[in-house]
């Protein structure tokens, strides 16, 4: 499902501005470049979770944030779902208490579905820390869906897996965006990855966008 | 003798236990919010509470004793309620918060700060508000440096000695404390009665210290 974002914002990132002015109309949007580039930044503005110097972001007709307006949505509010690097499942809970915090405990709206789909129902009475890698990218890819998000924010979710593992969660990635149709923004330095999963790219380099635009016309190596 | 060294240590144990039961909600609270907080007054407020810490308790004492006395701030506030504050037992709790206040808000703000802002930010990303996301998710975290924080305010509460001294006094069946009555008695040379309190004050502390120890480990979760 295609989707238009505004990023036009300003926010320090350590020793430098990051600075993003770009709409973007997208299936899947990948936010491509080396560590330490702002791409997690980026999410992070989006998701609600830090607060631009200024700027205005605007997720298809709704405002999210803007230092001229003083509107800054609350991150509960956007209806955004994030799956964060190191996936922050909620240790002191069951698999099924992560997978079904955003709806009180209840299997309402697409549980039998996003189960289904990322093949996390042997998993529901396993607790965090018996999950393997994989296991827990689905998880927690389970979780941030079952809010019913207008938009899915993942930072770099494979970078702790081995190639192996990474080829058995991309169909999952790819089933999520193709048959729940629920758009992505999608971090990564991982090429192929990009080309697979993102029809468009922000590229980003200190803090400032190199390039952007569609993946096909992106020779990313 | 035997039954005043009991009296002596069931009364300060009481008062300690009180004490620790009105530090709690409070110490929490500020804890947390010390380590969200990124405003000037946070600053000034950390100092505030972890006064007590470096400052001689007697001039605590002295500094309660005028707010609270009859021609303080305070004292003719509380009388209007009824509430008679100075050499009571009242008074032998409110030393105890105030002296045993810093270590649990201190420890409180490290177990926040270490643990739990990237889970708190994902359960607001799941639409969460900010006290289901405390008590589902910051509480619970924080749990094991939030109990040795308490083990640790009661602990000190239970050998306070100066600012009790000075609001409370030493009044023996009404506002005396375990440290008071050794004072007291290695005072007047009854070193056996002092002795035994000293023991008692030693198991207490050791106990209190021991039980501490041993929740805090990780079978805990």
């Amino acid at each position: 499902m295609a989707f238009s974002i505004l990023l036009d914002f300003t926010i320090r990132q350590g020793s430098f501005l990051l600075e993003i002015h770009e709409k973007v109309k997208a299936e899947s949007l990948a936010l491509f470049g080396p560590s330490g580039a702002g791409k997690t930044t980026v999410l992070d503005v989006i998701a609600g979770l830090r607060c631009p110097i200024q700027g205005e972001i605007r997720f298809g007709s709704r405002l999210l944030f803007s230092s001229q307006t003083g509107i800054d949505l609350p991150s509960r509010k956007r209806h955004i779902g994030y799956v964060p690097q190191d996936v922050s499942l909620f240790p002191h809970m069951s698999v099924r208490q992560n997978i079904l915090y955003a709806t009180g405990n209840s299997e309402r709206g697409e549980f039998l579905r996003v189960t289904e789909i990322l093949e996390v129902g042997p998993l529901l009475g396993h607790l965090v820390h018996e999950l393997s890698g994989g296991e827990r990218q689905r998880v927690a890819l389970a979780r941030a869906l079952l809010s019913e998000p207008e938009l899915l924010l993942m930072d770099e979710p494979f970078t702790a897996l081995d190639l192996a593992f990474r080829e058995r969660i991309v169909p999952y990635l790819l089933r999520v965006r193709d048959e729940l149709r629920v758009p992505i923004i999608y971090v990564s330095h991982d090429t192929d990855e990009v080309q697979r999963i993102a029809d468009q790219v922000i590229v980003l380099e200190r803090g400032q966008v190199v390039a952007a635009g569609s993946t096909a016309n992106f020779n990313l190596a | 003798m035997l039954s005043e060294v009991w009296q002596v240590a069931w009364f300060t144990v009481r008062m300690a236990a009180f004490a620790t039961v009105l530090m709690l909600p409070i110490g929490v609270v500020l804890g947390w919010w010390l380590a969200r907080s990124r405003s000037v007054g946070t600053l000034l407020v950390e100092t505030l509470v972890s006064l007590p810490l470096v400052m001689p308790p007697v001039a605590i004492g002295f500094m309660l004793i005028w707010l609270f006395g009859s021609y303080g701030p305070l004292g003719p506030l509380l009388e209007g309620f009824g509430i008679e504050l100075v050499y009571t037992w009242k008074a032998v709790v409110v030393a105890m918060v105030i002296i045993g206040m810093p270590l649990l808000v201190r420890t409180a703000r490290t177990g926040f700060e270490q643990r739990t802002l990237r889970y708190e930010q994902v359960a607001s990303t799941l639409g969460a508000g900010p006290l289901r996301v405390f008590f589902t998710i910051s509480l619970p975290l924080a749990y094991r440096s939030l109990l040795a924080g308490t083990v640790l305010a009661f602990s000190r509460a239970l050998g306070e000695f100066g600012a009790t001294f000075m609001i409370a006094g030493n009044i023996p069946g009404r506002t005396q404390t375990l440290s008071t009555a050794i004072y007291s008695h290695a005072e007047s040379g009854r070193d056996m009665t002092a002795g035994g309190l000293l023991l008692i004050s030693i198991s207490i502390a050791f106990l209190a210290i021991l039980v501490s120890n041993w929740l805090t480990p990780r079978h805990t979760q």
